[in-house]
C-alpha cells in the first residue's frame, strides 16, 4: 500500500504546481467577492471542477437565475461526459472506490489517468484512488490558502480577476494550435459576440449556448463538419 | 432569499449537475450499448465552442467608452495568447497574463 501511494503521489506531481496555482487564484478571487475560505472549501469539496468553479464567483456575484446557473453548468462540463466514457472499461471493477473514482474525474485526473500505464506491483484501482485523491487535495488546499491569503495580503489585489480570463484563453489557444478544424471554435466566438450585442452582458449566455449548440448540430447535418 | 440561502443553492445546483455529467455515461452506458452518433458529435465540437463563450463572458464587461475601459484587457489577452504560442506553458501565460493585467491597470491611471 505504501508502494502504492508512493507511485500514484509521484504521478500526480506535475499536477500539483498547477492545481495549487489555479486554486489560490480561485479563492482570492472568491474572497474578494465577500466568500470567505469556509465557501472555497466547501466548493472545492463539493463541485470539484476548476474553470466551473472561476465561472461560479461571477455567477454569484451577478446573483445569476438558477436556470442560468443550472445550463452553464451543463454546457461548461459537458466535456466530463466523454471523459465518463473513455473511462467505463478502466473503472469497471473497481468496486466500493468506483463512485468516488467517477467523482473527482477532473482534466487533469482524467489525463494522469486515461492512458491506464499503471507501474508493476501496485494495486491497479488504489493507484487510481490516490492519483484522483491528491489531486483534490492540491485543488482544495490550494484554494483555501487563496481565500486566507486574500484576507491578509498587504497588497492591493485588484486585476487578479483577470486569471480567469486567462485560464480561458490559454485553454482556446491550445485547443486551435491542436486542432485543424477552427469552425467549433469560430461558432462559439461569433455566437456569443453577437448574443452579447444583442442581449446585453447579464442575460447573453443561455441564448448563446442555444444557438452555438443549434448552428453546430445545423453543421454536422449539412457535413461542413468534417473529422 | 437571503445571500446565504442563495449562495448554498447555486453551489449545490453546480454540484449536482457536475456529479451527474460525471456519473452518466457510467450509469447509461454500462451495458455495451453504443453511444448515439450525435452525442459523440457534440462531445468532440462543444468543448472548442464553449471556451470560446467563456472567453467572451469574461470581456462581457469591458466598456468602449474610454481607453482604460478596455486596453488593458485588449493588452493582456494579446499577451497571454503569445506567452502561450511560444512556450505553450499553461501557468506560464496565466501568471504572465494576469501580472500584465494587473501591472497595466495600475499605470494606466
Amino acid at each position: 500500500m505504501t508502494k502504492t501511494m508512493a507511485m500514484a503521489f509521484q504521478k500526480s506531481l506535475p499536477v500539483m504546481a498547477g492545481y495549487m496555482v489555479l486554486g489560490i487564484g480561485f479563492g482570492i478571487l472568491l474572497k474578494d467577492a465577500g466568500y470567505g475560505f469556509l465557501w472555497s472549501f466547501l466548493m472545492s469539496l463539493t463541485i470539484y471542477a476548476g474553470s466551473m468553479q472561476y465561472v461560479a464567483v461571477s455567477l454569484l456575484t451577478a446573483g445569476a437565475s438558477l436556470i442560468t446557473v443550472a445550463l452553464t453548468t451543463l454546457m461548461v462540463n459537458a466535456r466530463h461526459l466523454f471523459y465518463g466514457l473513455s473511462m467505463i472499461e478502466t473503472y469497471k471493477d473497481a468496486g466500493k472506490k468506483k463512485p468516488y473514482l467517477i467523482f473527482a474525474l477532473t482534466d487533469e485526473t482524467y489525463s494522469l489517468l486515461c492512458r491506464a500505464d499503471i507501474p508493476v506491483g501496485v494495486d491497479r484501482h488504489w493507484y487510481q484512488f490516490f492519483v484522483s485523491f491528491f489531486d483534490q487535495c492540491y485543488w482544495i488546499l490550494g484554494s483555501v490558502l487563496g481565500s486566507l491569503l486574500g484576507t491578509i495580503l498587504p497588497f492591493d489585489t485588484a486585476g487578479i480577476e483577470f486569471s480567469m480570463t486567462a485560464l480561458f484563453v490559454t485553454v482556446l489557444v491550445e485547443q486551435w494550435l491542436t486542432t485543424k478544424n477552427h469552425w467549433p471554435a469560430m461558432v462559439g466566438l461569433m455566437s456569443s459576440a453577437s448574443c452579447l450585442l444583442v442581449f446585453g452582458a447579464d442575460d447573453f449566455l443561455i441564448p448563446t449556448m442555444i444557438l452555438m449548440t443549434s448552428l453546430l448540430l445545423g453543421m454536422r447535418k449539412n457535413r461542413v463538419y468534417e473529422r | 432569499m437571503s445571500d446565504r440561502i442563495y449562495a448554498i443553492l447555486i453551489i449545490g445546483v453546480i454540484a449536482a449537475l457536475t456529479a451527474l455529467l460525471r456519473f452518466l455515461p457510467f450509469l447509461v452506458f454500462r451495458g455495451q450499448r453504443p453511444i448515439p452518433q450525435v452525442i459523440s458529435y457534440l462531445g468532440t465540437v462543444l468543448p472548442y465552442a464553449v471556451m470560446a463563450m467563456l472567453v467572451v463572458y469574461c470581456l462581457k464587461d469591458i466598456s468602449f467608452a474610454n481607453i482604460h475601459g478596455w486596453l488593458p484587457s485588449v493588452i493582456s489577452v494579446v499577451a497571454v495568447v503569445l506567452l502561450h504560442v511560444w512556450k505553450r506553458n499553461t501557468l506560464f501565460s496565466i501568471v504572465g497574463g494576469t501580472a500584465c493585467y494587473m501591472l497595466l491597470i495600475r499605470l494606466m491611471v
